[in-house]
């Protein structure tokens, strides 16, 4: 039962991530000019001598001077095989540049995932059981106020507290003299040491989401008839709290990793561009304000790629947790 | 069993002015008003009482499991029974959370709940869940509890329960999920069982099949019951001592025989009568007919089929259907009430429904007897073609809440198809629509109030009012009565008979309570699993059931007269499963 | 038979006559924290629509000798130099101190120069809305060649109160109109999808899950940078404003789907369909009004996000830009932590899309709750 539903959830993510890849090239393509007059036009700007042939050469690759819909299965078919075109600002492939950002990113978003679900599933609990309790009205609070701060105007403020009041710099994810060595434990460390901040700032507004939800999902479900069952059997308070309405209540908050994280990949483009961290969103704005197409279109299918794929563990993880589902 | 004898014994359970409050913010609310009940080893004691009179939650207080703001305010519940020791324990004055209270819960008294489905942890296995009590109360190893809990649900009939152990809540029906928590709450030998209107979400036949099995479970082991319900059929099936509840007070208490035989309290006294008065047919229809004879057929349906699709598949697009009605014929003549009883999932809603045409129908037609005196099919019209069908042939619904829109006024609920007529100009609606609030036994004030302002029973006069507004012919009632009172029932039964005597009309009453259709119709027909299994004149079908489906229904039925306690045999329908 | 009521005793109480929109007022009411945010939220559109009036000076305005002049305190009691005192509101005038080593500026309070304030007083002429010409303000220094800041200024000695007054015209109106389209598209969408059922629904419900799963920042910022350079503010800002709600319809679309599913099926609007109503009737006579509290709920939780989306673009350079004035335009100041440091007052546009986006969001709340004040009749 399972295994049929997690291959039919697979199945179905592939007309999504197709329809998400025509997304980012209409993107790309929606721009005046295309890649290969940006350049022409780049290299004549700087003095260079424009060779006619090679441009043809570039334009026939990217099959520009065909329709729309050719023009994306020669690019999609080149991204298959890992090639994401080139980038006219740096003038390398796309390919070789936006790995190590990625997976940076990659290890942001999850770490903060697991940062927002860490504090808000107790939290969540116990404001839920504890509620209208002073407790209850501090966690609402700091909820709300974590809901409603943009995260990029948290990440400004720490600055600023940071820089005035410590004199320290909490921008980047590396020290400097790691920033541009291999990889080696010591760097790894060393990103642990500066990972909490981002963490913690790009946190906040999911773990105040999925603290709101846990607890009103729990209060839902401690009213349900199957608490007064377990009560009744002469279950303690505690752990049938834990083993009923909890685990019930879990259901819902595991689907909302779903859209919690495709909003944590949003919300960290801009903190990332206010932290100047080495990961994916900075990159691709810059790549979008110079109108790099190529780069910011692979950052866009790829960082949409995540966010699917995301989705799609959310809803395998709660078939696991839920039987109901399985049986659907 | 006499008085005397029972004066004698110590009681297992005795509850002595017991006060339960509910604190709100507008003061504190008192649902169990100073209430004294004793229960008897091996005995059975029903608290009955209509919805609001606190029988619930004596049982809840009992335990000290009364949800959050409620409080037991003083009184005792002396237990007896402490591990089946001499040892008296005041339940009331325990900690709801202490060890003493949980230790008791479950092991010396258990609970069963209306709800079979939401009672269930939707989550878990049954397995898991029976054999958590045992291994919260005895030290067995995982593996043995699940043995227990294999036996247990052998013990209660469950097929298969080698593989049900391990199935989840939701893959069983809803008589094998009560099943399934009688054996959870049978798992420790209890000496109490509190169950707390065990079968009122069960269609007739589980009924009986449930409180069969709880009978006999108590008889092979001494335990004692406390048995809450508002059915005074289901009192006369099991009660050996009853206690009527109303407005958290018990007015009146006594052994089954004597409380049935000869009530002493105004209330039980009414009670009974409204449950009496339903269960034999209405006089006044049966005088009615005899001064008017039914006329020709009105209302035709011939092999009508309907299948849903069922949702999946992965554009939700559905591969297979549920065919929810099968080949269903059935006639109508003017003048007469025909009935169409069934259990839930028959198909008697659906069949309704298709035939007012809210349903488009799969096969089969519908032929309906026009103003011009011709048969027309209704199964191939467009809803544009229905509207003149629509006026002549109208619906009550079952909720009376869901069913009046709650935005809008009385007046305008029961104008709103004469308005969409564009025959009477406003001053002239508002005229029809007093005289129709007249008709229903409503005044005229009631056309400015919105509906949450009326009691189920006026709400449901409402909608009887709007359904009479165009002048119909045919009447489709379904389960109109069934989330009434007792007391209110007979009287909507009695006001659609009224009008069916100054309106000329016809019905058709959809209900799955069959003392409700004998009350009131004519004829009736019975449904099962989508097919019609029988018709016939509703006294001879009663009486004389050929179907062995309508005998097994006709068995089941609780008849409200203790003395007739056993006289009917029980009959199990296993046939076309 | 005492328990048979008589069916012509009929509920008397006020409450049976009061309408759906008395009862949901009545429910809001009950929220103070959301009645309170109504009020702020108001107070926000009427200074956004009266920029002119309630900001004490031009934005735009610059002040070569006022750069990064720190905020100034208002002082209602005014002492003499002879001890004696009157109510008088004012605010001590600052003068620059020039660092001798560093070069570095720093304003002094001097208390002997006073700039006194006046309410409705005149100030720099303003023509509002493009219709009139005034020069009142809601606040102004009795001598208009005088200049006070509440909220300091700017790199260019620019009023910051003032451009945090006009930036909540363009930040405040660009969530009301996204809102407004979204709920266009979403109501429409929502309401076939949710009324004709089928493939319809399917189709539509696709579509909102992949919008769902996709990040929405990317999106956006793909889209922005995508519009053309030399467009105008106007349309520019008319641009991104489409550009946000053609992703924000999604959450309203929802909404309304399941409303309409939900609805399709109870028995009041079957029975609306069998009175005879065409279905223009039982839609907007019947199912709209049961739905119109909830879709009002979602919208005022829907603007809070586009005012945070608005902010985000243009705080990245993406979204509105200068001359247009926005709360996110005006971050834009504050990203440098040099500037920052120096200015802390520049964050002034960022409090207030903090509390404007907190009220919203507490609005939106109560609203919810008082949405349907049929919900707990059945107990």
């Amino acid at each position: 039962m399972l295994i049929s539903y997690v291959i039919r959830r697979i199945i179905w993510a592939v007309p999504f991530l197709f329809a998400a890849s025509l997304v980012a090239f209409a993107l790309i393509t929606l721009p005046p000019g295309d890649y290969v007059t940006t350049l022409a036009q780049t290299l004549a700007e700087s003095g260079d001598q424009v060779d006619q042939a090679r441009l043809a050469a570039l334009r026939a690759r990217y099959g520009l001077d065909q329709p729309f819909i050719i023009q994306y299965f020669m690019w999609i078919g080149g991204v298959l095989q890992g090639d994401f075109g080139m980038s006219f600002e740096w003038n390398q492939p796309v390919a070789q540049l936006i790995w190590e950002r990625l997976g940076l990113s990659f290890i942001l978003e999850f770490s903060t995932l697991i940062f927002a679900w860490g504090v808000a599933l107790p939290v969540g609990i116990y404001s839920a059981v504890r509620k209208y309790s002073a407790g209850d009205y501090v966690v609402s609070v700091i909820g709300f106020l974590g809901l409603a701060l943009p995260n990029f105007l948290i990440a400004l403020v720490l600055m600023y507290v940071a820089v005035v009041h410590f004199g320290v710099d909490v921008t980047g994810l590396f020290s400097p003299q790691y920033r541009d060595a291999p990889w080696s434990w010591d760097k790894f460390v060393n990103l642990l040491q500066h990972l909490w901040i981002p963490v913690i700032i790009l946190g906040t507004s999911a773990t105040a989401g999925l603290m709101r939800i846990m607890r009103a999902n729990l209060l839902d479900e401690l009213n349900k008839p199957y608490v007064v069952t377990a009560r009744a059997k002469g279950l303690s308070e505690w752990k049938l709290i834990l083993k009923y309405p909890v685990r019930l209540a879990l259901n819902p908050f595991v689907s909302t990793i779903g859209w919690a994280f495709p909003q944590l990949i949003s919300g960290a483009v801009i903190t990332a561009y206010v932290l100047s961290l080495p990961t994916a969103g900075p990159l691709m704005l810059q790549a979008l304000l110079a109108q790099d197409m190529y780069l910011a279109g692979a950052f866009i299918l790829l960082l949409c790629c995540f966010s699917i794929i995301g989705m799609l563990v959310s809803d395998i993880l709660l078939a696991l947790v839920d039987p109901r589902i399985r049986f659907r | 069993m006499s008085n005397g004898n029972n004066a004698s014994a110590t009681p297992i359970l005795e509850i002595k002015d017991l006060v339960t409050e509910f604190a709100t913010s507008r003061g504190s609310f008192r649902a169990v008003d100073g209430i004294s009940l004793k229960l008897y080893r091996g005995k059975t004691l029903c608290v009955v009482g209509e919805s609001g009179s606190g029988k619930s939650v004596t049982a809840r207080s009992i335990l000290q499991i009364v949800d959050a703001p409620g409080r037991i305010m003083q009184g005792q519940i002396n237990f007896n029974a402490y591990r089946g020791s001499d040892r008296v324990v005041d339940l009331a004055k325990l900690d709801p959370r202490g060890k003493t209270i949980r230790d008791i819960r479950g092991r010396d008294i258990a609970m069963i709940f209306q709800e079979p489905m939401s009672s269930l942890s939707p989550v878990h296995t049954i397995g898991d869940q029976v054999g958590e009590v045992i291994r919260l109360h005895d030290k067995v190893s995982k593996k043995q509890a699940r043995e227990q809990a294999v036996e247990l649900l052998r013990k209660v009939e469950i097929k298969n329960p080698e593989s049900a152990v391990d199935r989840y809540p939701f893959e069983f029906s809803g008589g094998m999920r009560q099943r399934a928590m009688i054996a959870m709450a049978l798992a420790c030998n209890p000496s109490i069982l509190i169950a707390d209107e065990p079968t009122t979400a069960l269609d007739v036949t589980i009924q009986a099949e449930v409180l069969a099995l709880i009978k006999s479970l108590q008889a092979s082991s001494d335990m004692s019951v406390l048995f809450i319900t508002h059915d005074m059929g289901v009192v006369a099936e099991i009660a050996d001592e009853i206690a009527v509840m109303r407005y958290g007070k018990v007015v009146e208490q006594g052994d089954a025989f004597s409380l049935f035989g000869n009530p002493q309290h105004p209330y039980t006294q009414g009670l009974l009568k409204s449950v009496r008065e339903l269960d034999q047919p209405s006089p006044r229809r049966i005088e009615l007919r005899r001064r008017r004879p039914r006329g020709e057929a009105c209302l035709v349906s011939e092999k009508v089929r309907k299948e849903f699709p069922i949702p999946g598949g992965l554009f939700g697009r559905g591969k297979s259907t549920l065919v929810a009605v099968d080949d269903a014929s059935i006639e109508l003549r003017a003048g007469e009430n025909l009935g169409i009883v069934g259990e839930s999932g028959s198909g008697k809603t659906t069949l309704g429904r298709c035939l007012q045409r809210i349903y488009s129908v799969s096969d089969g037609n519908i032929r309906y007897r026009d103003h011009d005196n011709k048969m027309i099919d209704l199964a191939t019209l467009s809803d544009r073609e229905l509207r003149q069908p629509w006026r002549d042939i109208r619906m009550v619904f079952q909720d009376p809440f869901a069913s009046l829109n709650p935005r809008m006024t009385v007046g305008q609920i029961i104008a709103e198809p004469l308005v969409t007529e564009r025959r009477l100009n406003a001053a002239a609606i508002d005229t029809r629509v007093a005289e129709l609030l007249e008709l229903v036994g409503l005044p005229a004030s009631a056309a400015s109030r919105y509906p949450h302002a009326f009691s189920g029973g006026q709400r449901q006069r409402i909608s009887i009012a709007r359904a009479i507004a165009p002048n119909p012919k045919i009447i489709i009632a379904d389960e109109a009565t069934s989330a009434l009172d007792v007391s209110i029932r007979t009287q909507v039964l009695d006001l659609l008979l009224d009008l069916q005597e100054r309106l000329d009309l016809s019905f058709i009453l959809i209900s799955h309570d069959i003392s409700v259709i004998r009350y009131f119709c004519d004829r009736i027909a019975v449904m099962y699993r989508g097919r019609i299994v029988e018709t016939g004149p509703t006294e001879e079908v009663c009486a004389t059931p050929s179907h062995d489906y309508t005998r097994a229904l006709l068995s089941a039925v609780p008849i409200p007269d203790p003395t007739r306690r056993g006289t009917v045999t029980r009959v199990r329908y296993t046939g076309e499963a | 038979m005492t328990t048979i009521a008589d069916p012509r005793t009929i509920d008397m109480r006020t409450d049976a006559q009061a309408s759906q929109w008395r009862l949901t007022w009545r429910a809001f009411r009950r929220h103070r924290l959301a009645v309170v945010s109504l009020v702020i939220v108001l107070l926000f559109y009427v200074v956004g629509a009266f920029a002119e009036f309630f900001a004490p000076f031009d934005p735009e305005t610059t002040s070569s000798r006022h750069i990064y002049h720190p905020p100034q305190a208002i002082h209602f009691i005014d002492w003499q130099a002879d001890g004696s005192w009157s109510i008088r509101p004012h605010v001590e005038s600052m003068v620059v101190k020039r660092d001798p080593i560093s070069l570095s500026a720093t304003y002094e309070a001097d208390p002997a120069r006073k700039i006194y304030l006046s309410l409705f007083g005149q100030g720099q002429p303003y023509t509002m809305w493009g219709i009139f010409q005034a020069d009142r303000h809601l606040l102004a220094a009795a001598d208009p060649a005088d200049r006070f800041y509440l909220l300091g200024t700017d790199r260019l000695g620019r009023d910051v109160l003032s451009r945090v007054i006009h930036g909540s015209r363009v930040s405040m109106s660009i969530g009301l109109l996204g809102v407004s389209i979204s709920l266009v598209i979403g109501v429409l969408l929502g309401g076939i999808s949710g009324y004709y059922g089928g493939f319809v629904d399917t189709a539509v419900q696709r579509v909102v899950e992949l919008i769902l799963s996709l990040p929405t920042i990317p999106i956006w910022l793909g889209l922005s940078a995508a519009l053309p350079q030399e467009w105008s503010p106007l349309t520019r800002y008319f641009a991104i404003t489409v550009i946000l709600s053609l992703i924000g319809w999604t959450e309203l679309a929802r909404v309304v789907r399941g409303r309409f599913l939900s609805l399709r099926m109870e028995d009041f609007v079957i029975a609306a369909r069998l009175d005879g109503g065409s279905q223009g009737r039982v839609i907007f006579r019947h199912m709209l009004p049961s739905m119109a509290s909830h879709i009002i709920a979602s919208v005022t939780l829907a603007i809070p996000a586009m005012i945070i989306a608005e902010t985000a673009l243009s705080f990245i350079g993406l979204g509105l830009t200068p001359p247009i004035i926005s709360w996110g335009v005006l971050l834009k100041e504050a990203q440098n932590i040099r500037s920052i440091a120096q200015a802390p007052w520049l964050f002034a546009p960022g409090v207030a899309v903090c509390i404007a986006v907190l009220a919203l969001n507490f609005l939106g709340d109560g609203l919810r709750d008082a949405a349907d004040p049929y919900s707990n009749e059945k107990q």
